[in-house]
């Protein structure tokens, strides 16, 4: 009996300096290297809801109309094809605009009516783009079409939310949220599309031509060609890409990717998929856990009596 | 040629050609252990199973890794984790036991520290698990190298800098270590080569030889005993197990070794399954880019010592600091001048040396990983690399002093 407390003494001291360096390199470490974020979960507090209740029929009128949306943007879900294809809308603003037929279902209302309003303070990128200096955003702002402004934006939010989609796979949300300025090459993705297979090589490489005149005004838009979130998730805490996608300033000082405005739900669906392209094995990984796990408990207790029944008599 | 008789079993017709029966006898059956021993013991069969773990998940991850700094970051990251069947579960193995195996070094290096296991006798069993300890870091730092991310890319760069020597400036031996003037291909495929065939090598055969080192003054034990080998294996072959202070190598030490390792692999497993992300440093999901330091330079936690004594000095003190530190510890048996093979508590101002020297080792492996531009971490850098050479220096004289037990 003495000789295992013996033991367990030992073991407490070795089990105390391992745990001790644990904490030193680990938590306590990190909580020194990276400044503390404190994010709002996704709330966009301080954009203020115009408490309007919005009209779908007239919001249509807006968001189709002359001169209005439609005029950039295109719209699948009304059958409204975008006036230009991706390579040449890269060319005109630097960055594809959107598709709006899932923007009801990912963004959150406030930040919509907000962006609708004025851009560059949405999206949180002032410091870039102001009109002061002749920098103008390529989304133009919304004046106004004659009536109550609030009502107005109140109505094209509403119909935006009446379009959308009521459920989205992970992907779909990112392909929409994400991936017009990031590759994903993991997720076979680029910046213009799914990754498709082509017969002949001449198609092949007209492809990546696309690929890389799309990228080369992304580049002069962004300023370098934004990282491929192949595996993200690996490489950023979750806790990260949370805030730093809500507010990517709070993360980055000057950075030129915008807030992107998406809602909590929005945001679990994108780190759902960046789960699935950066860490594949995590069920796996929980399905086999627990069995190898049991067997070394199993193997542990059928060596302890044999190490008992090995070492009888010998004290 | 000997004379060979007609062998009436399988048995007998190796034992005619090898003497397996005396192999037999020598390295295990009569291959004498102390009984008065604890599990800190195990550590080195468990460090063999580690390293077990390693080569063969290795031999795994080798058969898709490419080494092509076009290819290797995806070949680690994509290939091996999403398309190679259970390449996660081998590369997480990988990962985690090239931490963890450190741990255990470090515990069994302890372990010697703390019972005198490096005295006269077995000054070889020491410098040899030295020798081991120099080859598994550089072993580990290679293979750091091989996912081409880019803490991969920064650590090489850094690390290889070292060798211009300070104000030597000798950039030329920089650029023959590396093959280049950045590290690039050449730098890849040469410390793949170091990582799966020449490190492992100098392993295989350094950790035989630190077996061979044991066998002649045999295992130390807990009260540091000068053992009567002949006479207590005398009594154990008797009968008289109860009395004799050894037992056999195999199968009652193996027993003991067996059951400790089994725990130590639940541990093992949950940490490649639950939390491995200690071992994988975020950074290094990133793919290398020559273009773009990482806000943070840090080796893995088990080189953080050793780095936190080339940080806090001037560029050429900090790199005679760094080199004296890699080497003082193969200096041990010949720098402690007392006689006494006993644990430390026992052991006068020894006592105090062994908790100073650990505790200081871990304040600056702590200090190692945070950002030296905090005053406040860099003086307590500079002092713990002040107070490690402080008592490296005063071993000798404490140890002078120790009254003879």
């Amino acid at each position: 009996m003495n000789k295992i407390n013996k033991e367990l003494q030992i073991l407490g001291v070795v089990a105390f300096f391992t745990l001790f360096l644990y904490w030193g390199v680990e938590p306590f470490a990190h909580s020194q290297m990276h400044k503390h974020v404190e994010g709002e979960g996704f709330a966009y507090s301080e954009f203020k809801a115009s408490g309007k209740k919005g009209n779908v029929e007239n919001g249509k009128v807006l968001v189709t109309g002359a001169g209005a949306c439609t005029g950039c943007h295109g719209i699948k879900a009304i059958n409204s094809p975008a006036p230009m294809d991706a390579s040449m809308s890269g060319a005109s603003y630097g960055v594809n605009p959107p598709d709006l037929s899932t923007a009801g279902a990912l963004y959150n209302a406030k930040f919509l009516a907000e962006l609708i309003k004025n851009p560059a303070h949405a999206l949180k990128v002032e410091h870039k783009f102001d009109p002061a200096k002749g920098k103008m955003h390529p989304m133009a702002q919304f004046y106004g079409a004659g009536g109550d402004m609030d009502q107005e934006i109140a109505d094209m939010v509403a119909f935006l939310k009446s379009i959308a989609p009521k459920e989205m796979t992970n992907k779909e949300a990112y392909v929409d949220a994400c991936s017009r300025c990031h590759a994903n090459r993991y997720g076979k993705l680029t910046q213009i599309g799914e990754t498709t297979k082509f017969k002949y090589k001449k198609d092949e490489l007209a492809h990546q031509i696309k690929v890389l005149d799309y990228q080369d005004s992304l580049k002069k838009y962004m300023g370098k060609l934004p990282p491929d979130l192949s595996i993200i998730i690996r490489a950023r805490s979750e806790h990260f890409l949370e805030t730093f996608i809500e507010n990517p300033q709070s993360q980055l000082v000057g950075t030129s990717m915008p807030a992107v405005g998406l809602s909590h739900e929005g945001f679990e669906k994108v780190i759902a998929y960046l789960g699935e392209t950066g860490d594949p094995s995590k069920p796996a990984r929980g399905e086999l856990g627990p069995w190898v796990i049991i067997f070394f408990v199993v193997f542990s207790g059928l060596a302890f009596l044999w190490k008992k029944e090995k070492w009888r008599g010998h004290h | 040629m000997a004379h060979f008789e007609k062998a009436n079993s399988v048995g007998e017709w190796f034992d005619q050609r090898l003497a397996i029966n005396t192999l037999k006898r020598v390295l295990a059956f009569e291959y004498w252990i102390p009984k008065n021993i604890n599990f800190l013991w195990a550590m080195g069969m468990v460090l063999a199973a580690t390293f077990g773990m390693l080569v063969v998940s290795g031999i795994f991850l080798l058969m898709y890794y490419q080494p092509n700094v076009d290819l290797a970051f995806d070949s680690v990251n994509y290939t091996i984790m999403t398309e190679v069947g259970y390449g996660w579960l081998w590369r997480h193995i990988h990962g985690v036991g090239a931490s963890v195996v450190f741990l255990i070094i470090y515990i069994h290096m302890f372990t010697g520290i703390y019972y005198g296991s490096y005295k006269k006798g077995r000054e070889l069993i020491w410098l040899s698990g030295m020798g081991l300890f120099v080859a598994f870091s550089a072993e580990a730092f290679s293979g750091y190298m091989l996912p081409w991310g880019q803490m991969s890319y920064w650590a090489g760069m850094v690390i290889t800098n070292l060798f211009s020597g300070g104000s030597l400036e000798a950039y030329g031996l920089v650029e023959w270590i590396r093959g280049d003037y950045v590290p690039a291909q050449a730098f890849l495929t040469r410390f793949f080569m170091l990582h799966v065939l020449l490190l492992p090598l100098v392993i295989i055969g350094l950790i035989v030889l630190h077996f061979g080192t044991l066998r002649i003054p045999h295992v130390n034990n807990q009260d540091g005993e000068d053992i009567d080998y002949e006479e207590a294996a005398r009594l154990y072959k008797e009968g008289n197990v109860k009395d004799s202070k050894v037992i056999p190598f195999q199968p009652v030490f193996l027993a003991k070794d067996i059951f400790v390792m089994g725990v130590y692999f639940i541990l093992f497993f949950y940490l490649v399954f639950y939390h491995f992300e200690f071992a994988m440093d975020p950074v290094n999901f990133d793919p290398a880019d020559g273009l773009k330091t990482p806000a943070h330079i840090y080796p893995e936690w088990y080189f953080l010592w050793s780095y936190e004594i080339l940080r806090p000095f001037s560029k050429d003190l900090g790199l005679i600091a760094f080199a004296i530190a890699q080497v003082i510890f193969f200096a041990l048996p010949f720098l402690d001048k007392s006689p006494n093979v006993a644990p430390a508590s026992k052991r006068g101002l020894f006592k105090f040396w062994f908790w100073a020297m650990l505790i200081d080792v871990l304040v600056l492996t702590f200090m190692g990983k945070l950002p030296p531009t905090d005053a406040l971490f860099a003086n307590i850098g500079l002092i713990s690399a002040l107070v490690f050479f402080a008592l490296w220096i005063a071993l000798p004289f404490i140890t002078k002093i120790e009254k003879k037990l």
